[in-house]
Parts: structure tokens; sequence; C-alpha cells
């Protein structure tokens, strides 16, 4: 009973992804679950943390283009790539959480952005990153040598336990002692500075933690759509990122996927039908959510019949 | 390699060009530092209203045969309106909030007016001509200066001058500074701090319209280049610290000039030169280089 108590949540996600493919387009699942656990790793930041950065896109594309170039130019296998591309965001995010954690507050936010913009002109003109198009046909390849994940089913499968596994982590992390410094810190850190906590350096390893776990999702994300291009590091892509955990709740476990899944298929419904609307709606949300939503879907319907 | 063709023509233009950009990048950081001095908000819509002050400029020219100068009057003016207006409506709920809903509120907005802009004029760039008045150039002997470019240098020092003269020199000032260091002191005294507040925002937003409009004939005008810009301001506000005015003036020309030289000496850094300064900027001074860190 404990283990349902204690896992509940991933169990009921669990069996919500065995169900979704005879109910909705695979490949549009696939796409939320890589956003949602993109969300998942931003709000290990910001909800758990207090930490906003505005450039989580870098690690995303990190993720995203440094699989897809392990993928094609050294026809690794799909696990060996994915670990390139969490390998990579994860010093990226060293360097940039390094310097970022330098300043507090709205600076913060200032800097993570101001870096991955960086990043964006350097994928702009690297050599490797194909420019303005992007890596196209990246392969998905065989996982372990063995089992070929060209077909959507395996892939599917694949996506979903990625996602799983990466849910599990944040929320074991969120659960363990360094998860409740971390919430000590966003509550008030000037205090849990004079308990004697290196405010620094918890805030250095969630930044790293979270950076890892997006560019996993970015990783993901080249290997299901076979592309990695500048939108991957793209500030709209950090300003989504954002969106979706301020529209599922920030703090929540289950906010940033509840908003992944209400941004990616809006998007994915309008993108057709009402073109640079797509923005202005978008941007409409970020100011409804401000303004009166705070607390997000999830966070909201929390306050009103949780049970904690 | 590239040294060799390097001349000193070639130089000092991109010099004059650095300074034109770092002209931009004075006038939008020094909006951002008064609006946040004020409103503790770091308004992520100052790129989008640069960009409508640039496109309030084509399209009165284009449409209704309205010129530069005018529009170099009636574009801050008409922005400072829509400005004041989002101040009224959306941004003063938020004052009592954590800093960063101001971010993703403005954030928002920005957006939006992006959004709109895309619908109407799609994404390519849109020329505007150079004034009559200030178009050709001058020879100096040593270089050819285009006038309209040492034209734009000129008219930003001034409004960035006569800001700071406003702001440190006068009685306005004064209740601004008083508002920003205390505000409910400051209304305590009788002076109206919501509209104090209001005019501030105004002011920031008809800043970058102005610059939009100073901008437009040496630039592409599309819906996107003002939040392409507000990135590299935001590296420049972190580079200078928002708490002195001439200090982030200074360090909007000097990124500009930097910038400019990079684009000689090393083209393939030049756009990134800015943000790697910010990185080494926060080795070695995190609080910025005019900051004071609260």
């Amino acid at each position: 009973m404990t283990f349902v108590r204690k896992h509940g949540v991933l169990i009921a996600l669990a069996a919500a992804l065995a169900v979704a493919p005879f109910l909705f387009y695979p490949v549009l699942v696939m796409k939320v679950l890589c956003f949602a656990l993109f969300a998942c790793a931003f709000n290990l930041l910001l909800g758990y943390t207090g930490l906003l950065s505005f450039g989580h896109a870098a690690y995303f594309g990190a993720g995203a283009y440094i699989t897809g170039h392990a993928m094609t130019a050294w026809s690794t296998t799909p696990e060996l790539g994915l670990l390139f591309g969490v390998g990579a965001a994860a010093l990226l995010g060293l360097v940039f959480g390094g310097l970022a954690i330098r300043r507090q507050g709205i600076y913060f936010a200032m800097i993570t952005l101001a870096l991955a913009q960086m990043l964006y002109f350097f994928c702009l003109q690297a050599p490797f990153t194909g420019g303005e198009d992007g890596l196209q046909g990246v392969p998905r390849g065989n996982l372990f040598g063995l089992i070929s994940l060209s077909d959507d089913t395996a892939m599917y499968v694949f996506v979903s336990v990625v996602f799983l596994g990466g849910f599990w982590l944040i929320d074991r992390i969120i659960r363990s002692p360094f998860g409740q410094v971390l919430k000590s810190i966003r509550e008030n850190e000037d205090r849990a500075l004079s308990l004697g906590y290196d405010v620094d350096r918890y805030k250095l390893v969630a930044f790293v933690l979270s950076s890892a776990i997006a560019g996993l999702a970015g990783a993901t994300k080249t290997l299901t759509f076979g592309f990695a291009t500048l939108t991957d590091v793209f500030w709209g892509t950090s300003g989504e990122v954002v969106l979706m955990t301020l529209v599922g709740g920030v703090g929540t476990v289950l906010g940033p996927v509840v908003g992944a899944v209400v941004i990616v298929v809006l998007q994915n419904e309008l993108a057709d039908k009402v073109g640079s609307w797509v923005l202005v709606i978008l941007g409409a949300i970020f100011v409804v959510n401000v303004l009166l939503f705070r607390k997000g879907i999830v966070g909201e319907v929390v306050a009103r019949f949780g049970n904690k | 390699m590239n040294e060799v063709s390097i001349t000193l023509d070639s130089l000092l233009g991109q010099l004059l060009l650095g300074l034109v950009n770092g002209s931009f990048y004075a006038i939008l950081s020094l909006g951002l530092a008064v609006i946040f001095g004020l409103l503790n908000i770091v308004n992520f819509a100052h790129g989008a209203l640069y960009m409508m002050g640039a496109y309030f400029g084509w399209i009165a020219l284009t449409y209704l045969g309205i010129g530069y100068w005018w529009s170099l009057v009636l574009a801050p003016s008409l922005v400072a309106l829509f400005g004041m207006l989002v101040e009224r409506s959306l941004l003063q709920w938020l004052y009592k909030l954590d800093h960063l809903y101001g971010l993703l509120l403005t954030f928002g907005v920005s957006l939006i007016i992006e959004g709109t802009y895309r619908y109407f004029f799609g994404v390519s760039g849109q020329p505007y001509p150079v004034p009559e008045l200030l178009a050709g150039s001058t020879d100096l002997g040593f270089m050819t200066l285009p006038n309209y470019r040492a034209w734009v240098v000129v008219a930003s020092l001034a409004v960035c001058l006569g800001t700071w003269f406003v702001i440190e020199r006068t009685r306005l000032g004064a209740y601004l500074r008083a508002a920003t260091e205390n505000p409910k002191l400051t209304q305590a005294f009788g002076i109206n701090v919501p509209l104090l507040v209001m005019l501030t925002y105004g002011f920031g937003a008809g800043l970058a319209a102005f610059a939009g409009v100073l901008a437009a004939p040496v630039i592409q005008i599309t819906p996107l280049m003002g939040n392409n810009l507000i990135v590299i301001v935001f590296a420049v506000v972190v580079i200078g610290g928002m708490g002195s005015i001439l200090g982030a003036v200074a360090t909007g020309l000097a990124l500009g000039v930097i910038e400019g030289l990079t684009k000689v000496f090393y083209p393939e850094a030049s756009s990134t030169v800015v943000f790697v300064i910010m990185a080494l900027v926060l080795l070695v001074r995190p609080a910025g280089l005019f900051g004071r860190e609260k």
C-alpha cells in the first residue's frame, strides 16, 4: 500500500500513457511528453528552488543538438546518444548556472536569458549545427543495438519510459533531504544560509540537475522527430516552458505535465488555423495567468480539494 | 587573413556603426533602469515598444505621408500613451508581488504585441528612407561620415543627457528619486506616487519608441526586431547594473563600440561578444560595473 501511496501519481501517469495512444495521435503524445519532462525540469528550479531561469531552452537545445550530432556523425546507439546530450546539457548547466547564481532575483533571470541567447548565436554559426537548417534526418537507431526505434510503437514505449524515469527522478529529488534544503532556500535564502547550508552550492547542483533533465527532454525530442533546429535554443522556447509551468502550477509535481498538455495541444490545434495569432494567444495566457491565476490549474485544484 | 585588409576607413566606419548601435542600447537600458527603479519591474516589453516606434514611423510614412520629423515626436507620444494604458490596466496589480511576475507579465505583453504586428505586417523587413535633410555624408578628410549616423549618436546622447538632467537636477526628478527610495513616505508627503509611476512607465515606453524611430532608417523594420534586441539590452543592463543612469548610458555606448570593433577584427564573435563580456563581468564584479547589490 505504501508503494501505491508514494508513487500514486507515477502509477496514474503510467496508466494514462498506456491508454493514450489509443485515443490520441501517438506522435503528439510523444511531443507532449518531451515538453512535459522539460517543464518538470524547469519546475525543479522555479517551483522548488525559487530560481527563474529564463533561458532553459539552452539546455533543452544542447541536449537536442548534441544527441542529434552523436546519432548522425558518430552513429551511436540511441541510449548512448541520449547520454551525450544529457552530459552536454549538464556541463552547460554547470558553466551557465555557475555564472548566473552570482546574482539574485531578477538579474538571475536576465543572465540566464542572455547566456541562452549566446548559445543561440553559437548554434547559428557553429560548423556542426547546420545553421539555419539545423540537423535534419537524425536516425532513431537501434536501442542497445537490438531494438529498432524506427517503429513508432517501440519509440512510444521508449519515450514513455524516459519520461516516467525523469519524472520519478525529479519527484525523488524533491522528496529527498536535498530537496527539503532547496525548498528552504526558496522560502528564505538568508535563513537557509544562516543555518549553515552552502546555499550557492545547493543552487548550483539544482541547476545542473535541472539542465541535465532538460537536456534529456531535448535529446528525446530529437530522437522522436529526427531533427534539432534553432527553435530548440530560441528564447521563445524558454518562454514556452515558463508558460507551461505557470499554467499547470508552479511548485506542484503534476503542474508542468498538465501545463505541457494544454500548451502543446493548443499550439497543435491552432497553428494552422490562426497563424501569428498563436503568439498573441500565448501572450494573453501569460497575462491572464500572472494577473488572475498564479497558482495554475493543478495549484487551484490542490488549493480547493487538496489534502495537503 | 583579415587583418591585412582592414583600412582606417572601415575601422572608423565600424566604430561609428558601433556607436549607433550603442546609442540604441543606451536609450533602451536607460528606459529599463528608470522603469525598474520606480516600478521594480524589468520591462520585457521594452523591445516590443521599440519595435512599435519603428513601425509607427513606417506606417505613418507609407499610409499617411507623415514624415520622419513628425514621427520622431508622434511615435514616442503615442507609444507613451499606450505604455500608460498598459501600466494602469495590467502592471499596477503586480507591485506587491515578487519581481518575477512583472517580468513574466511584460513578456506576455511583448508576445501579444509581436504577434499582432506579425499578423498585419508579416516577418519580412521594411525599409525606411533616410530623411532628406540628413541624407548623404560629410567628408572629414580621414573618413566619410554618413550624416544620418552622426545624427543618431548626437540625438541619442542629447536625449540621455536630458533624461539625466531631469531626474538628477529638477524638482520632478527629486520626487521621482524620493518615490524610488521610499514610495510610502513620498506619498505621505502629498505626492501622487501612482501618477508618477504611470508617467514613468509612459516615459520609458516613449524613450523606447524614440529609439525605434531613430533606428528605422538604419535597420530592417520587422516585428522581431524588438525582442531580439531586448535580450542584448538585458546583458547590457546586467553588465552596467541598473543603479546609475549615466552608468547605463556609458555601458550601452561602450558595448556598442566593442561590438563594432569585434566586427572588424573577429566578425564571427560579433553577435556573442556582449554576452561574453557579461560572463566576464559576472566573474570579476558580480554586482555589475555601476551596480549596488541589495
